[in-house]
Formats: structure tokens, C-alpha cells, sequence
């Protein structure tokens, strides 16, 4: 049964990463799309925790690191994803989260995700940008994902919770 | 946010059960130092790898899975993606279309406004005759993804691949000029690396003197997508509106000679190292990029080939 619920988790994030490269650049702001699979890691971090939304994270992020058309050094936006996963699912609550908690969530974990592949980016020299090119990108970055948000989370909310083990209390 | 968080968590009793056993905390930091540390690990071996890394039969294995699936969307969404660019175009690119209708004439509005089929006959008509001018066989091929700007390389996937010829480093064009060189295939996809990208470096040759020099990507997109051209005789001053050409390469590969890339649109002095740079604006749309060609070697089989469709 875990086995199931691993596939249909990684058919959710290579869905993602799909739309990202596919659907998304026909709306695309001077090439900037919604990061939809960072949406679906928040998503899985504020139903599951860090531990599920690290490893996630991790898939997601090889996923696009993988995936035709990349390029940039390989393993960086796993790096990103699994921070954020972690980070997020630190901020989880045993409640609901309400819609402005998700939408802060949301936002934050854009902007760290993001300047983290940025700034792996620097360090490795992948690519040569200079900052303020790269501080206006992740900027309309967080926008988008802003934007995006209530369409995206509360149906991977929703999945994440079913996909939940069956617990014993309650 | 953190600490607020954790004060004011409302648990419920499993919750609490498995904080006060430590049953959650220590296995989610030993997942993330795993996690992290396995980051590390693929990038460090592709970063040494360099182009025989070892993550490339990864790359190529999920290009295999994920090409057809891209494939397969892109067609899907193409229909519906086309009806709002009757109406109006990127809003980036709006100030491109104006200068363009300016220039296009009349029978060229005609056609663009007397169905989809009748432009996409066109641009076909025109990559052929594109291929005719050049002398070299074409395949043609759509994009079918392009990377999002928060990876800042500029890359697109196109629906051909070693299926039907195409290997790497080989010139992309389209019928208004050049657009970038193959990175790497799959069986059904190619991974371009557009011109734009701040990796990518062109032999460029000006029109009017046939003076030689660089062109450089500077990553970006839309309005500010130019090209960086540094000419190899520093005295020289290009002027304004010079096109700039390939200069080509050996064999042809990755960059065949003579394809247009773009025009003059400022130059730049530098005192400081005494060279002149040139801004480039390139003839190609690269925000509504769809119908390209691959240049292959004449003969080369595939039944996508303009040769051998005619």
C-alpha cells in the first residue's frame, strides 16, 4: 500500500514539473512560470511534516534537475526543495492551516527555494547572472507562486491527507 | 515564526504523543541531513563530471520518460494556447509585434489573420525556403518545453530527436534566424541551449564588413534579451542596424555559416579595456518560439527531413 502511495506522490511531482515546462511558458512573464512543484512540496509539508516533505522535496527537485530541458548542474534544486520541505513542515500545524498562514507559507518558502538555487548557482558559477537580474526573477517568482496558490494547494492538501497512512487514534 | 509557532501549536493527543517521545523530530533531521548531504553528492559529481558526468544516462533515462509526456502536453495545451494569440500577444513582446506589423506588408497580414493552418503552412513554406537559401537539410521540429527563468539558463526542448537524426551540436534556426545548438537527445526530444543563454557563445560575422567577433548571451528574456557582440578588431565601430551573422564552425557543427542572428541596436565603448561592444537584438521571437528547424547533414535518415518530404 506504501508502494502505491510512493507512485501516485511521484506521479504528482513529475506532473508538476510536466506543467512547469510545458503549459506554463505559453503565461510565462519574461520566462518566469509558477514553480509548481515547490507549490506541491509546501502543500505536502503543511499536511505531512518535514520528514515526508524533505524527501518530496528531494524527488521533486531531481525531478527538475533531470528533466529535459535543464541544464544546470544537477542535485541544485533538490538541494532547494529539500530545505524547503524541511522548512515548511517545521511551521506546521496540527490544526488547519488557515488561507493566510498558506499563503505565508507559500510565499516564504518561494523566496527561499528560489535564492537558494540562486545562490548554489554563484557559488558553483552555472550560470553567470548578475544579482539584481536574479533578485527581480525570484521576486516575480514568489508572485506567481502567490498567484497560483489557491488554485494549487487546497486540491494537494486534500491529496496529501488522503494519501496519509491510516492512523490509529482519533 | 518559528518560535510564536510552537508556542501557540493547538496539538492534537497523537501529535503530542509522538513529540513528547521524540518520535518525530529526530527522524525528520536525520531524513534532512540524509537528504542534504545526497544533494550534495549529485552535485558534486556533476559539477567534476562536466559533460561525461555521470549523472548524464540519468538525464538521458528521465528524458526518455518525461520527453514523450512533454510531448504529449504540449500538443494538448497547443490548441487552446493558440486562441488568446489572436488576440493579443505576450505583453513583453507587445512592442516587438508593433515594429513587426509596421515591416510585415499587406499580404502577409492577410495571411496571419485568414487561419491558423494557412500561417503554419506559411512558416513551413518559409523554413523551406530557409533551407533552399542555406543548403542544408532541415528537420523540423516544435518546442515542446521551455526552462522556467528561475533555473537562469535558457533552454528549450523540442519534439525531435536521435529518431530522427538530430545528435548533438547541431545549429537550431528558425525562419527569422538563429536560435541555438543542440545539447543533448533523447530518442523523441532534443535539449536546445538557446543563444540567449549566458553560457552560449556564437561566432558572429557583421553583414556590411564581414568583421568577425563573439556574441554572448546575457540570460535574460523579453524586452531585454540582447546579445553582447565583441568584435575580435578592436578599432572597428559597428554601426547601427548591421546585421550580424554566423561565422560557422568546422564541419559545420555546432554552428553552420551565413544564418542571420540579429541587429546593431547600440554600441557600447569600455575606456577601460579599450574594446567595443555591440547590443545585439536578435531577429528571433524567443518568447513565442514554436516552429524551428535542426540542421543536419545532407543524406541524414528520418522521415521528418524537408528533403525528403519534397
Amino acid at each position: 500500500m506504501s508502494l502505491v502511495r510512493g507512485l501516485v506522490a511521484l506521479f504528482v511531482v513529475a506532473f508538476a514539473v510536466v506543467l512547469q515546462v510545458s503549459l506554463f511558458p505559453h503565461f510565462a512573464w519574461d520566462g518566469i512560470v509558477p514553480n509548481l512543484s515547490l507549490l506541491v512540496v509546501v502543500g505536502a509539508a503543511l499536511v505531512r511534516g518535514p520528514k515526508f516533505a524533505a524527501t518530496l522535496g528531494f524527488v521533486a527537485g531531481l525531478t527538475i534537475d533531470l528533466a529535459p530541458p535543464a541544464d544546470h548542474i544537477a542535485g541544485r534544486w533538490a538541494l532547494a526543495l529539500v530545505l524547503v520541505g524541511y522548512l515548511a513542515g517545521r511551521v506546521r500545524q496540527a490544526s488547519k492551516p488557515s488561507a493566510s498562514a498558506v499563503v505565508v507559507a507559500v510565499a516564504a518558502s518561494s523566496f527561499i527555494g528560489s535564492s537558494i538555487y540562486a545562490f548554489s548557482g554563484l557559488l558553483l558559477r552555472d550560470p553567470v547572472v548578475n544579482v539584481t537580474d536574479m533578485l527581480t526573477t525570484i521576486l516575480i517568482a514568489v508572485v506567481w507562486d502567490v498567484l497560483l496558490t489557491p488554485f494549487v494547494l487546497p486540491p494537494v492538501m486534500l491529496l496529501f491527507q488522503r494519501l496519509q497512512p491510516a492512523r490509529v487514534a482519533f | 515564526m518559528l518560535g510564536l509557532d510552537r508556542r501557540t501549536r493547538r496539538r492534537t493527543g497523537l501529535d503530542q504523543f509522538e513529540g513528547r517521545f521524540g518520535g518525530e523530530r529526530r527522524p525528520a533531521r536525520g531524513t534532512l541531513i540524509t537528504l542534504l548531504l545526497a544533494c550534495a553528492t549529485l552535485i558534486t559529481l556533476d559539477y567534476h563530471g562536466g559533460p561525461d558526468s555521470p549523472l548524464e544516462p540519468a538525464r538521458a533515462a528521465v528524458g526518455e520518460v518525461l520527453g514523450p509526456i512533454e510531448s504529449a502536453t504540449s500538443t494538448a495545451v497547443r490548441p487552446f494556447v493558440a486562441i488568446p494569440d489572436w488576440f493579443h500577444s505576450q505583453s513583453s513582446l507587445r512592442g516587438d509585434v508593433a515594429a513587426l506589423e509596421a515591416e510585415n506588408s499587406a499580404l502577409r497580414r492577410q495571411l496571419e489573420t485568414s487561419g491558423l493552418d494557412t500561417q503554419r503552412l506559411a512558416e513551413y513554406d518559409a523554413l523551406a525556403k530557409a533551407q533552399r537559401d542555406s543548403g542544408y537539410q532541415l528537420v523540423p521540429a516544435r518546442v515542446i518545453a521551455m526552462g522556467p527563468s528561475q533555473a537562469f539558463s535558457r533552454t528549450v526542448t523540442i519534439d525531435a530527436g536521435s529518431d530522427d537524426g538530430i545528435t548533438a551540436d547541431e545549429t537550431v534556426l528558425n525562419n527569422d534566424g538563429l536560435v541555438g545548438r543542440v545539447l543533448r537527445t533523447t530518442t523523441t526530444t532534443a535539449t536546445v541551449l538557446l543563444i540567449l543563454d549566458a553560457d552560449s557563445t556564437v561566432g558572429g560575422r557583421i553583414g556590411s564588413n564581414l568583421e568577425v567577433g563573439f556574441l554572448n548571451g546575457q540570460g535574460k528574456l523579453g524586452q531585454d534579451g540582447n546579445l553582447l557582440l565583441d568584435l575580435v578588431d578592436d578599432s572597428l565601430i559597428p554601426s547601427r542596424d548591421d546585421v550580424v551573422v554566423t561565422w560557422g564552425s568546422q564541419g559545420g557543427a555546432p554552428y553552420v555559416a551565413g544564418i542571420p542572428i540579429g541587429r546593431v541596436t547600440s554600441v557600447m565603448s569600455s575606456p577601460r579595456e579599450t574594446s567595443q561592444q555591440a547590443v545585439i537584438e536578435p531577429f528571433v521571437d524567443f518568447g513565442a518560439l514554436d516552429l524551428v528547424g535542426v540542421v543536419v547533414p545532407a543524406g541524414t535518415p528520418g522521415n521528418r527531413s524537408l528533403e525528403a518530404a519534397r
